[in-house]
């Protein structure tokens, strides 16, 4: 899956390995992948897969103990310096300059990056008004809300015009207006070839955003393709979404799983198990996902009729393709949570 | 590429201090404008005091400026910026050395220090009317104030990166308040023969060899130790200081 012409990469990275110290197990385990520039890179798993390591290898803040990583074909162990000069971070938590003001914070970070004085200041306000914080400009970011925080960083990224752009978590804590509002601007940095790698745990952003998306956990990449491939990947699967009326036991998943052409049974609410007996809260209605070999409007009345037996009542039915997150769990046996 | 990134860096630290230039005179100058006030004057006015205290008080609440100005200016910062606001982050990231970040903040606290250090001059004046001063010892003093601010610079240094922000308090009370009073500036080292096992304490407290090269410049005639001595001690205690804490400040920046 790795571009042919390995000049002119954007992020290349090969074999990269880390060990923490005292650590039992690499944090990240011979990790490869590539980016082009202008391409949108979405790195999926759940916590502790590896994704801040690796993204964290990437940008200088950890020491590789094996492997190579490139950022616009510099090597970021031997000549770090010229590569944080291509590259820009956007961490999940804000780490904005609180003695400043937001406008003096982009003006201040272009000037760390040896951009122009009359340039910067000029940059400073177009991002502003971009990002729609204009209005705020003269304000320290104390008080900023989570959204507004985060398109600030976003902006400040953007200052020194960096060739790769790491994005972690992007979407987490904003509210979907929000959402939208960042997404749209990320979708226009790829018209200026800037390279996006973004980790996430949202299907939603992941699919809808990433022109490639590579799954890791437990510090192994586990696929690596576009999000319809690795979708398409699981051909021929739907899945059903049943809710009962009340809470059950788990003899009724057992009875859901043993139906024809139920590959798997999942009890809706981050059970981290399939087929057994999940933790389902003693109060709540059923909610279970079957995951099918076949269609999923022909198991509709048979399992309705499990359920029916053991006393319970269907409430709503979702027929679903697959996502991303169905990929994930065929992957590694769990949900990204 | 990376010095620009440097000086951008510095500049962003004094255009910030310029902004809150009260706030930095009420930090640096207060402790030791009372101390001065109290000891100084108060005592000596009411007699408590031997006459020519002030010329042996004066020089060492000088060094106490310098190092405790230049600690302060480090270690605060750094353990807001390593803890809760990871401002340190963006610097981080800046197109220099990891020792580029960690050098810029010496250098900064450096200057905190000789300003603030300097601003007591005047107001030695003022609380006392007049302060022991020797031109021919400039050139003591000028090391003293340099190493001074290096000395609590090297100490921000350690602090500010070995310390975890919900231990600071306990921190400041366990190491600071010792620090201040345990290096001499408001008594001679040569002195302490008479309290043996408190002179070898402050023996190792290099702010004491401050106040003594301080004192060797401005009232030689009071005793102190050798100034090439202090100089000497100084300059390794500012190079192991700074080692052990750059060394800390890697670990914490970079995993």
């Amino acid at each position: 899956m790795t571009p042919a012409d390995s000049e002119g990469l954007a992020v290349e990275v090969r074999d990269l390995v880390k060990r923490y110290p005292k650590a039992p197990v690499n944090a990240v385990d011979g990790v490869s992948f590539a980016a082009s520039p202008g391409e949108v890179f979405g790195l999926l798993g759940p916590n502790g897969a590896g994704k801040t390591t690796t993204i964290g290898m990437l940008t200088t803040r950890v020491r590789p103990t094996a492997g190579t990583a490139r950022i616009g074909g510099v090597d970021v162990t031997r000549d770090p310096v010229r590569a944080r000069a291509q590259l820009a971070v956007v961490p999940q938590q804000s780490n904005l300059d609180r003695s400043i003001s937001i406008r003096d914070n982009l003006i201040f970070h272009a000037a760390y990056h040896g951009v122009p004085a009359r340039e910067r200041v000029e940059r400073a306000d177009e991002l502003l008004d971009q990002f729609g914080l204009l209005d705020r400009a003269k304000d320290k970011p104390d008080f900023f809300s989570g959204g507004q925080s985060q398109r600030m960083m976003i902006a400040r990224a953007l200052m020194h015009a960096p060739r790769v752009l790491f994005l972690d978590e992007p979407s987490t804590g904003l509210d979907p207006a929000a959402r939208l509002f960042v997404w749209d601007r990320l979708r226009e940095l790829r018209d200026s070839d800037v390279t996006l790698i973004l980790t996430t745990h949202d299907m939603d952003e992941a699919a809808l955003l990433a022109d490639r998306v590579g799954v890791m956990d437990h510090g192994h990449l586990l696929a690596l393709d576009t999000p319809d491939a690795l979708i398409s990947s699981l051909e021929g699967e739907g899945t059903l979404e049943l809710t009962a009326d009340q809470a059950a036991d788990g003899t009724v998943v057992d009875a859901l799983a043993a139906l024809a052409g139920v590959e798997r049974v999942e009890t809706v609410h981050g059970a981290a198990d399939n087929g057994g007996p999940g933790p389902s809260p003693d109060s709540q209605p059923l909610r279970v996902r079957l995951y099918l070999t076949g269609d999923a409007a022909l198991c509709v009345a048979p399992a309705a009729a499990v359920l029916h037996e053991h006393g319970l009542a269907l409430q709503d039915v979702k027929l679903g393709t697959p996502t991303l997150e169905d990929v994930f769990i065929h992957l590694t046996g769990r949900t990204l949570r | 590429m990376k010095w620009r990134a440097f000086w951008a860096v510095l500049y962003r630290d004094l255009y910030v201090t310029s902004r809150e230039f009260h706030v930095f005179l009420a930090q640096v100058i207060l402790q030791p404008l009372f101390l001065l006030f109290v000891f100084g004057k108060v005592l000596g006015t009411l007699n408590y005091t031997q006459h020519g205290y002030t010329d042996l008080l004066f020089p060492g609440l000088l060094a106490l400026t310098a190092v405790i100005t230049a600690l302060q200016a480090l270690a605060f910062p750094l353990v807001a910026e390593f803890g809760w606001t990871k401002e340190i982050e963006d610097r981080l990231l800046a197109p220099m050395p990891t020792s580029f970040v960690v050098a810029e903040k010496v250098l900064f606290a450096v200057l905190r220090s000789l300003i603030a250090t300097l601003i007591m001059i005047p107001v030695g004046i003022v609380v006392l009317g007049s302060i022991p001063w020797r031109w021919a010892g400039f050139p003591l003093f000028v090391a003293g104030l340099l190493l001074g601010a290096l000395v609590g610079a090297g100490f921000g240094l350690l602090m500010g990166t070995l310390v975890q922000p919900q231990r600071i308090t306990l921190l400041f009370s366990l190491v600071f308040t010792p620090l201040l009073f345990t290096g001499c500036s408001q008594y001679p080292w040569p002195q302490l023969e008479q309290i043996r096992w408190f002179q070898i304490v402050t023996a190792c407290n290099p702010m004491t060899y401050v106040s003594e090269l301080m004192r060797g410049a401005m009232v030689p005639q009071v005793p102190h130790i050798r100034p090439w001595v202090c100089i000497v001690v100084l300059i390794f205690a500012v190079g192991v200081l700074l080692t052990v804490g750059l060394r800390g400040f890697y670990r914490r920046a970079i995993d």
